[in-house]
């Protein structure tokens, strides 16, 4: 059996079924060790104070509002390429978690720049292609909302998508080429000398993880809702031509 | 393909408001800006390049809607769709008939639009350079939204958050090199960019154009 | 020269029509009855290219077809002999000032096409049928606001200046055009509930 055999619908109903509480469960777990952990259980740091523990909810919540695009460009050209429906129902049910997951990173960043930086808000490089990643996830959004044939929305929002992550990263470019910025550099990097320190590092990744538990938990449990709905459309249309 | 840009042309000079439109509204900006923002010239000249650059993004997003949406309510998209001219090209055309009547007007007279916000005198050549530039890309990434929401009844407020971050790179790299033509900096670097954004544009755009017109014909 | 076979087309998502299969030759016409809603404009737009069909295949030689919808595509700024001229050098003909003449639009020929009445609109939509010069033609309800001389005048047309030069005519119409062509009934033809190949099947 190929990979694809999952992305019937049925058959995607049925295996979500089992996995979606494991999913959860396991989402929470990461969660609340690696909040409390990283809470309660690491130093301050020497310049920063307390305020450095808000990179538990925004180094991952920046992540996921990125990875969540990516992942919808993926499953976009999936679609395209080989129709499977529960790819772009899924894309579409991942759009309302990454818009979230920018808002908490804005608003986390926010509220770690007002002590730091003596601002809420400063049109630095990264906050401003984070609030152009957010315009993008809106007009996705409202392209999938205002269009009323199924197939037709998933068509259209596929290519939106991927001429839209052209012009996101031609935007990120363009935004630093406009500003140099206040934000320190990337928290997390392969390049491990500038890296934050072990004790901040590993809390980190927990919450990374449970972080990236919770978008796919709630991306599923979002698709199976979108499938349903799809479902109900094609029973009613059946009724109403039989 | 000739046919179509000297049809369309002839529609927006026959209509009326094709040429005049964008001009008007960019004007109603230009003006609209020193009661904002007060009258003094240590305010209005550094803020005239971005300002020129946002008035005329504008201007040109007003008339997008009118690209597509008339051919699509009077049948001919379809009866264009099963001709022998590809889509493709015909999204090529309608981007360049945008551009002839919004954008290329837009850009003549920003320099006099400039002098209405005291502009620094340096800053002319390179605001006419980047608009000329900068100006085709807007049309073009407009006429791909146009195309993604042809078929929706209330696609106009649609169509601007659509195009609107699309339109993010353009507006830095074209404002960008007005400012720093201003302050006397090399502005190259911005210019060369935006070129390259605008050839990437009529590259690609036309295929997604054309994509999208299909899907919404169907 | 036209070859469709086991013809499936959906509106919707759901199939709405099944099997349909006939042939063509050159010089002959097909008239499609139906009642409303049983997939004539469906099948027309599937045969003319403008949707995906769901099953089966249609044969015709490349750039011979042209399709003609309820909505005509005249702009209302240009006049008569414009609107003509720029689908003729769409299709890369030379525009036949004859063509006025045959529906009776001579007089109209520097009117703008938005002072034109219903039913002179519709015969410059069809002027525009003889003007691109297409051997193989997809008719939605030609005749719908035409008076029974302008009627008359268009089969003539159809029957003289296109099905006798070799062409093909494939119409949905209520009215009887007196051509002497078959009628395709598509009530037979009809998907059952629950046909496969609907684009929300997978669903199901």
């Amino acid at each position: 059996m190929s990979m694809w055999e999952y992305a019937n619908p049925r058959l995607f109903m049925s295996w979500t079924r089992s996995v979606l509480p494991w999913t959860f469960g396991l989402a929470g777990v990461c969660l609340v060790v690696g909040l409390v952990w990283g809470f309660f259980f690491t130093p301050d740091d020497f310049r920063q104070g307390s305020t450095v523990k808000i990179i538990y909810l925004h180094v991952p919540s920046a992540l996921m509002a990125i990875n969540a695009w990516i992942m919808m460009l993926v499953a976009s050209l999936i679609w395209v390429v080989r129709r499977h429906h529960v790819s772009a129902l899924a894309a579409r049910a991942a759009a309302p978690v990454g818009v979230v997951m920018t808002l908490i990173a804005l608003w986390t960043g926010a509220v770690w720049g007002q002590p730091m930086w003596g601002t809420w808000w400063a049109w630095d490089p990264r906050l401003t292609s984070f609030l152009i990643l957010f315009l993008f996830y809106l007009g996705y959004i409202a392209l999938w909302e205002a269009i009323e044939d199924p197939d037709t929305a998933a068509d259209l929002t596929a290519i939106l998508c991927i001429v839209g992550s052209i012009f996101a990263i031609l935007s990120r470019y363009a935004v630093f080429f406009w500003n140099q910025g206040l934000h320190q550099g990337a928290s997390l990097s392969l390049d491990a000398e500038k890296n934050v320190a072990d004790v901040f590092y590993y809390p980190l990744l927990v919450c990374i993880a449970g972080f990236v538990l919770l978008f796919v938990a709630l991306v599923l449990m979002r698709t199976r809702t979108e499938i349903r709905a799809r479902r109900i459309k094609a029973l009613q249309a059946r009724g109403q031509h039989a | 393909m000739i046919a179509l840009l000297k049809r369309d042309l002839r529609l927006a000079l026959r209509a009326g408001g094709g040429f005049g439109l964008g001009l008007a509204f960019f004007l109603i900006v230009v003006v609209l800006v020193p009661f904002g923002v007060g009258p003094e010239r240590e305010v209005l000249r550094p803020i005239a390049p971005g300002i020129l650059w946002v008035g005329a993004l504008l201007a040109a997003l007003l008339s997008l809607d009118r690209i597509f949406a008339l051919d699509f309510e009077d049948g001919s998209l379809a009866l264009l769709a099963t001709s022998p001219l590809p889509l493709e090209a015909a999204g090529l055309v309608k981007a360049s008939a945008h551009w002839i009547t919004t954008g290329l007007p837009l850009t003549l007279a920003a320099p006099f639009f400039g002098f209405l916000l005291l502009m620094q005198p340096e800053a002319y050549g390179y605001l006419l350079v980047s608009l000329l530039i900068g100006t085709p890309a807007l049309s073009m990434i407009g006429t791909f939204g146009a195309a993604l929401t042809v078929g929706l009844r209330r696609g106009g407020l649609l169509l601007s958050l659509l195009v609107l971050p699309l339109y993010v790179p353009t507006l830095i790299f074209g404002a960008e090199a007005v400012r720093r033509g201003a302050a006397g900096l090399d502005a190259s670097g911005a210019l060369i960019l935006q070129a390259g954004i605008t050839a990437g544009c009529f590259a690609i755009l036309p295929f997604a154009t054309a994509a999208v017109l299909r899907i919404n014909l169907r | 020269m036209l070859h469709v076979a086991d013809l499936g087309c959906a509106r919707g998502g759901v199939a709405v029509l099944s099997g349909v299969s006939f042939d063509l030759a050159a010089g002959q016409a097909l008239v499609l009855r139906g009642p409303n809603g049983i997939g004539k404009t469906t099948l027309l737009r599937t045969l003319a290219g403008l949707q995906p069909a769901i099953t089966g295949e249609v044969e015709m030689p490349e750039e011979a077809a042209a399709y003609a919808s309820h909505a005509d595509g005249i702009k209302t700024a240009l006049t008569v002999t414009e609107n003509l001229a720029f689908w003729a050098e769409v299709y890369g003909l030379p525009l036949d000032t004859g063509v006025l003449d045959r529906f009776d639009l001579a007089q109209f020929r520097n009117r703008q096409g938005g002072t034109l009445s219903a039913g002179q609109k519709r015969r410059l939509g069809l002027a525009r049928l003889a003007v691109i010069g297409r051997k193989i033609l997809f008719l939605d309800e030609p005749t719908v606001s035409l008076d029974t001389g302008s009627v008359a005048m268009f089969a003539r047309w159809l029957q003289d200046d296109h099905l006798a030069q070799g062409g093909i005519a494939v119409i949905a119409t209520h009215i009887d055009l007196g051509l002497d062509a078959p009628v395709l009934d598509l009530t037979p033809f009809k998907s059952a509930p629950g046909t496969g190949g609907g684009t929300d099947e997978a669903f199901l």
